[in-house]
């Protein structure tokens, strides 16, 4: 039997697999003290870079109360389709609605384009049956072709099997016995309707969504059993959640039931860690701003929660349409290549470098200059530290790279021509920062901007003061906020029922019941799950509309007065919120009744993510050195801090760097910061805009 | 003042943030569908004296590159003549008439004046498709007015806001003449609010860098993008390109009518002569001249993504006025199928001229029509007057690179399809398939895409179904040796007969009654190159798929498949000898 994390205070583990780097941190619950451990990612198997990570920080498993555990396994198949053998059993005439999409292009401009289906069309057989938007059945389900259907894909190899019929989020009915049919002799456990992941209309993003769903089940369970396997031969005897898509953990013995919701795992582990950290630093409103290598994105987090999605799209016309933090990707991070356009104007991406070759600073053979490679010329990156890594290319020859291809044709000297891609990329980052928070009706200047990644830290000063943020807060662990995000997540579960009635017609019962029955559900799944929990919350929304429109509002739903002027009034409120207009003329319709219950797990203290034993007495003892950076048009001699030396509420003016083991915060002349007892940094700006 | 290149792109890519925001604003608040998914709008910032381009939304529809610095120009024109009022800080002025920069009635326009210290500085203006402007037919798309009364309510430029007050008067006539009226509240609100926040954007952008630095800015901006376009251009190889492109007819008179297109490059400007195209016909199917410039434009910007959107990158495109053309109408000629299908056919037109010369950015034809049908009619078990639209895609032309896209989107679009279940709910009509239009892409090494092959059948009550669609007659185009993709079939189902209609993909108010069918399978893409060339190997695949039978592959590729016990293998040595037959008969 496993033990219980309630009656057991050993470790806490959060461990994320990202694409380049797996983190951990480990949270003794008895001590309080943190240790943390970062070491390649391992793509192939993730779980040996895991059990790397658990042996750097000295992990003994027997400790271990928890495991929290984000993974790329789903991500990565369905990016570069290595994806189980699936088939579809669907609607006689719509077997090609996954090939089809919903008629788009991937660009606006450029009449090309590549689509490849998640279930190849060999693969996906009809069966009479028919139901029509209102649930009633015009043709009966075919048995006898869904079972010859079922055993003809088992005959050519297929692992997993979706049943996606038309409208059976009116009526699922079909779609269950179908699944009935099948699990009399599918040979597994791999059988995906539908509706039961999210039940929404709209045939493609639904059946997109449990394709995704069955093709990634066989791979995540292997991945998990694996992972499983080590940690038990390692002492290892409690419990393993998962991160999701929608912020929240599941545990892994349910998670493969629907695995597509961890397709989006990654970045919203991130913002959770986000919101945790900024409620307890008193700023519950955050525009997350996390700048890697490779990407950078933005999400907003209001009132302490991250705002949610169920329209996002992993790639083009890849949509998975449960609920997920709204993370959007708004360039590509520290590769974005700089080069002077036919126009003779400087030009930052959308081109990237990549990991592979990355900038020219990494010395894989890169020879684009890159907004990395501008910070190093600039003094914002440690020559020495960079050096140590890659060997091959030094300063003078990144110089002269910029020199020959920015500096010249714009007629200015490497050094300016390297502040002005940072100059650009900040303003080209600013404007498509505003472009989502205008899109979710808000504005920029009433949030504070968290800045994490490996390069966040180094750019959120300028971003900030583009935007007119007057305050960037900066965690104490930049470089593993998505490992923190695992262990500070709830457990959560979502659940979206389709209505589409216009609210004076709505039988308000009928809302109520399909609300109760949700949170009856979510409360279930999570009484089940075998680890403690503080309390549990329950959320229901509603997806609303004017009759005639197509895009939907989710508008709070109180469980406690549920009646048609008080949803009319909430709708009314938070259309005039997000659009500013108000269509008292036109009548509001009920698309969607949603319920989010989730269980808090114990509060965690990040006091000791920075070892307090480490504090220097006074700020000069933490300063380590100073060296030129240049700042607004020339060199300025600037000091060097340790950042984990940092004393307790120092108060630092910039210009300033603090280092720490995978980043570097920049503050930048005039502007203040100061560190809280979490560690994190406060920087406000001298002159906000 | 001369400015340094660092300023010169934060000033651009500022602008371009002002026009983003107000595309974003505008479909975000926007009411009507076509507008809020559909993203058929654009908004833009135009120079205060002569109307051209300074700066336009990237997310705004294609067809509407470069259209509104004409309309811009035609209202500062009517104003300097008396014929117009002029301009009070915080009106809006609203105008559809075609034949003043325009497209169809149904792109309404918006043009605020932007005041700076008291004196006119720019036009902000945008653009959107309402759903119904009024005409003989619901949603404006006819497929056999002959005149431009019947398609609907003409705006000339009024003042629909005067100092920032809606004219409740104007804005009672044209409720009057329009269908859905109630909803259209939500658009006119929505597009006004747009030009709001692009205003207030502005006034933050000359703060922050002065009015006079913005000024240089957008001058030097416009020499800048004509330069680049110039670089681009002469890159190419020299020389001179002609092509022909086919519209099956013009829904009144079956006669196809020609584009002839003639693409000359001199140095380091490019001349479109569009020549001896056909004379301006009855039917709906003319273009007026800014819709014609436009279709080139966004036909180049499909070659070049990388051209910036600017009345200066426009500079070293020049375009002879094909006065006398069908291609450069005048009123009264009726116009509404400019924008959605003649359109596409300028840009094809402009793909097979120059797919020789850059035979690695340009396509074979795509299927080049909107695929309008519109079924109107009375849902008897909904118990009300309905109208529904189908738009669909198709597939698009192969490329150096790849096969075509099966079931894009329009040429001039970037819109997402209606999902079956939507339209089963709001519809009283029920889908029998919605399924790849197999056989349909144009033979090439690289084929074209696949279209769509769907059939609709009304449940209850009665309707009338129309279509304005084209490429029914001619297939989208092969290039370099592909074939052409198959052609547009339209096939009603009534009482058990089929009916083709008599222009096979254009007709007006066809009656249905309950269970009565429309079939619609649209055209594939065209093929890249030589079809012998295809990998054996792609062409197994796609009869493995089911996409082509073994009878077509054999006589489009020379690829002889045999099937033993389900399972398909290349016969080589008897496809070896096929190609080298069909080689010697090329």
């Amino acid at each position: 039997m496993k033990k219980n994390d309630a009656e057991f205070l050993g470790d806490l583990i959060g461990v994320d697999v990202g694409g380049t780097f797996t983190d951990l941190v480990k949270l003794n619950q008895t001590t309080g003290r943190v240790q943390l451990a970062k070491v390649a990612s391992t793509l192939q198997n993730q779980a040996f870079g895991v059990m790397q990570a658990l042996k750097d920080a000295q992990t003994n498993l027997c400790d271990v109360a928890l495991v929290v555990h984000g993974t790329t396994t789903t991500t990565n198949a369905v990016l570069e389709r290595k994806l189980s053998r699936t088939g579809l059993i669907t609607t006689a005439g719509f077997r090609d609605i996954l090939e089809l999409g919903r008629r788009t292009r991937p660009q606006a401009y450029g009449m090309k384009g590549f689509f490849l289906p998640i279930i190849p069309r060999d693969l996906r057989l009809e069966v009479d049956e028919r139901m029509d938007y209102a649930g009633r059945i015009l043709t009966p389900l075919n048995e006898m072709a869904v079972r010859t259907a079922g055993k003809k894909l088992l005959d050519v190899g297929v692992e997993s099997i979706v049943v996606h019929f038309l409208n059976s989020y009116a009526n699922p009915e079909h779609e269950r016995r179908a699944a009935d049919i099948l699990a009399e002799f599918w040979p597994n456990e791999y059988i995906t309707t539908g509706h039961s992941l999210l039940s929404e209309s709209r045939e493609f993003e639904r059946g997109v969504t449990a394709a995704v769903n069955a093709s990634v089940q066989p791979i995540l369970k292997r991945y998990i059993a694996r992972l499983d396997e080590e940690l038990v031969a390692g002492g290892y005897a409690g419990e393993l959640l998962v991160m999701n898509g929608n912020g929240g953990t599941v545990s892994a013995k349910r998670v493969v039931r629907e695995a597509a919701k961890t397709v989006m795992s990654g970045p919203a582990s991130g913002v959770i860690a986000a919101a945790y950290t900024g409620r307890a630093a008193g700023r519950p409103n955050l525009i997350t701003y996390d700048m890697g290598g490779t990407s950078t994105d933005v999400a907003l987090i209001r009132d302490g929660d991250p705002s949610v999605s169920n329209e996002l799209e992993l790639e083009y016309a890849m949509p998975i349409h449960v609920p997920m933090v709204d993370v959007r990707t708004i360039g590509a991070g520290g590769g974005s290549i700089a080069k002077v356009n036919d126009a003779g104007l400087l030009e930052v991406g959308p081109q990237s470098a990549g990991a592979d070759p990355g900038p020219i600073c990494y010395g894989r053979g890169g020879i684009e200059p890159t907004i990395s490679d501008a910070n190093l010329l600039l003094g914002r990156l440690d020559v020495s530290k960079l050096k140590s890594v890659s060997g091959a290319v030094d300063l003078p020859e990144i110089r002269s790279i910029f020199q020959e291809k920015l500096g010249n044709p714009l007629n200015t000297d490497a050094e300016n021509a390297a502040a002005a891609i940072l100059q650009i990329a900040t303003t080209r980052m600013a404007g498509a920062t505003r472009m989502v928070s205008v899109s979710l009706g808000e504005d920029p200047r009433d949030f504070s901007l968290f800045a994490f990644g490996g390069a966040g830290p180094m750019h959120a000063s300028a971003l900030a003061r583009e935007l007119g943020i007057p305050e960037v807060l900066i965690p104490a662990r930049p470089g593993i906020t998505n490992a923190l995000g695992c262990i500070v997540a709830d457990l959560k579960h979502d659940f979206v029922r389709t209505v589409n009635r216009p609210l004076n017609l709505i039988d308000i019962d009928d809302v109520i019941a399909i609300a109760k029955t949700q949170r009856d559900e979510g409360i279930g799944l999570i009484r089940q799950e075998p680890v403690s929990i503080e309390e549990i919350k329950v959320t229901h929304w509603l997806d609303m509309q004017f009759v005639g429109q197509t895009h939907i509002l989710q508008v709070p739903l109180p469980a406690d007065q549920i009646n048609r002027e008080a949803i009319q009034l909430a709708f009314d409120e938070a259309y005039f919120a997000r659009f500013r207009i108000s269509l008292s003329e036109i009548r509001a319709q009920v698309v969607n009744v949603k319920t989010t219950v989730s269980g808090r797990r114990p509060d965690i203290s990040l006091t000791e993510l920075i070892d307090a034993s480490g504090r220097a007495s006074n700020l000069e003892a933490a300063q380590t050195g100073t060296r030129l950076v240049w700042f607004n048009g020339g060199w300025h001699e600037t000091r060097i801090f340790d950042r984990e030396a940092l004393p307790l509420n120092a108060k630092i003016t910039g210009p300033a760097v603090l280092e720490q083991m995978d980043t570097m915060v920049l503050i930048e002349p005039g502007d203040h910061a100061c560190s809280d007892k979490d560690g994190n940094i406060l920087i406000t700006l001298g002159d906000a805009l | 003042m001369s400015l340094d290149p660092i300023t010169l792109s934060v000033i651009q890519a500022s602008l371009q943030q002002v026009c983003d925001e107000m595309d974003l604003s505008f479909s975000r608040a926007a009411f009507s569908p076509v507008i809020a998914e559909a993203n058929d709008r654009s908004d833009g910032i135009y120079a205060a004296a002569d109307g051209s381009l300074i700066a336009q939304g990237t997310e705004g529809l294609p067809v509407f590159v470069g259209t509104m610095q004409y309309s811009t120009a035609e209202l500062i024109r009517l104003i300097a003549e008396g014929n117009a009022a002029p301009p009070d800080p915080n009106d809006i002025y609203i105008v559809n008439d075609p034949y003043l920069g325009g497209t169809h009635l149904m792109d309404v326009r918006f043009v605020r004046p932007y005041y700076r210290n008291g004196k006119l500085w720019c036009w902000l203006s945008n653009t959107g498709h309402w759903p119904d402007t009024g005409g003989s037919v619901p949603g404006g798309f006819s497929a056999s007015a002959t005149a431009v009364e019947q398609e609907g309510l003409r705006l000339p430029p009024v003042k629909l806001f005067k100092k920032g007050e809606l004219d409740r008067e104007i804005y009672a006539i044209i409720c009057s003449n329009i269908r859905v009226a109630d909803q259209r509240i939500g658009d006119v609100k929505a597009q006004a609010a747009a030009l709001q926040v692009g205003s207030e954007r502005l006034d933050l952008l000359l703060d922050r860098y002065g009015d006079a630095t913005v000024q240089t800015a957008i001058g030097e901006l416009r020499a800048r993008a004509s330069r680049q376009m110039r670089q681009l251009i002469s890159r190419m190889p020299d020389g001179q390109w002609s092509s022909e492109a086919f519209i099956d007819s013009d829904g009144v008179i079956d006669e196809p009518l020609v584009i002839k297109l003639q693409v000359k490059k001199i140095c380091d400007r490019l001349i479109f002569d569009f020549a001896g195209s056909s004379p301006p016909c009855r039917g709906p199917m003319n273009s007026v001249l800014a819709t014609t410039q436009s279709s080139v434009y966004l036909a180049m910007r499909h070659i070049f993504p990388e051209m910036p959107i600017s009345a200066g990158a426009f500079e070293p495109l020049e375009i002879v006025r094909p006065e006398g053309t069908f291609l450069d109408a005048q009123y009264p000629r009726p116009v509404s199928g400019c924008a959605a299908e003649v359109s596409q056919r300028i840009a094809e037109a402009i793909f097979a001229a120059l797919v020789e010369a850059l035979p690695d950015r340009v396509t074979a034809a795509p299927a080049g029509t909107s695929g309008n049908f519109a079924l109107g009619g009375y849902d008897a078990e909904r118990e009300r007057d309905f109208v529904m639209y189908q738009l669909s895609g198709g597939g698009y032309g192969g490329n150096s690179n790849s096969d075509g896209l099966s079931n894009g989107c329009s040429t001039i679009g970037i819109s997402k399809a209606p999902p079956v279940e939507i339209m089963e709910q709001a519809f009283p009509v029920i889908y029998n398939h919605y399924a790849l239009h197999e056989g349909s892409a144009g033979a090439g090494k690289m084929r074209g895409g696949f279209g769509l092959d769907y059939e609709l059948e009304l449940r209850n009550g009665e309707a009338r179904a129309s279509f304005v669609m084209d490429h029914g007659r001619f297939g989208p185009q092969g290039a370099l040796g592909g074939n052409d993709g198959d052609v547009n079939k339209v096939v009603v189902l009534r009482d058990g007969a089929s009916y083709v209609p008599k222009h096979l993909s254009k007709e007006q108010d066809i009656e249905l009654t309950p269970g009565d069918r429309v079939r619609v399978r649209t055209p594939g893409g065209g093929g890249y190159g030589d079809p012998l060339q295809r990998s054996v190997k792609a062409v197994l695949d796609d009869v493995r798929l089911g996409r082509y039978s073994l009878g077509q592959v054999r006589d489009l590729y020379g690829v002889v498949l045999v099937e033993d016990k389900m399972l398909l293998s290349v016969d080589e040595s008897g496809t070896a000898r096929l190609r080298r037959i069909m080689k010697r008969n090329q």
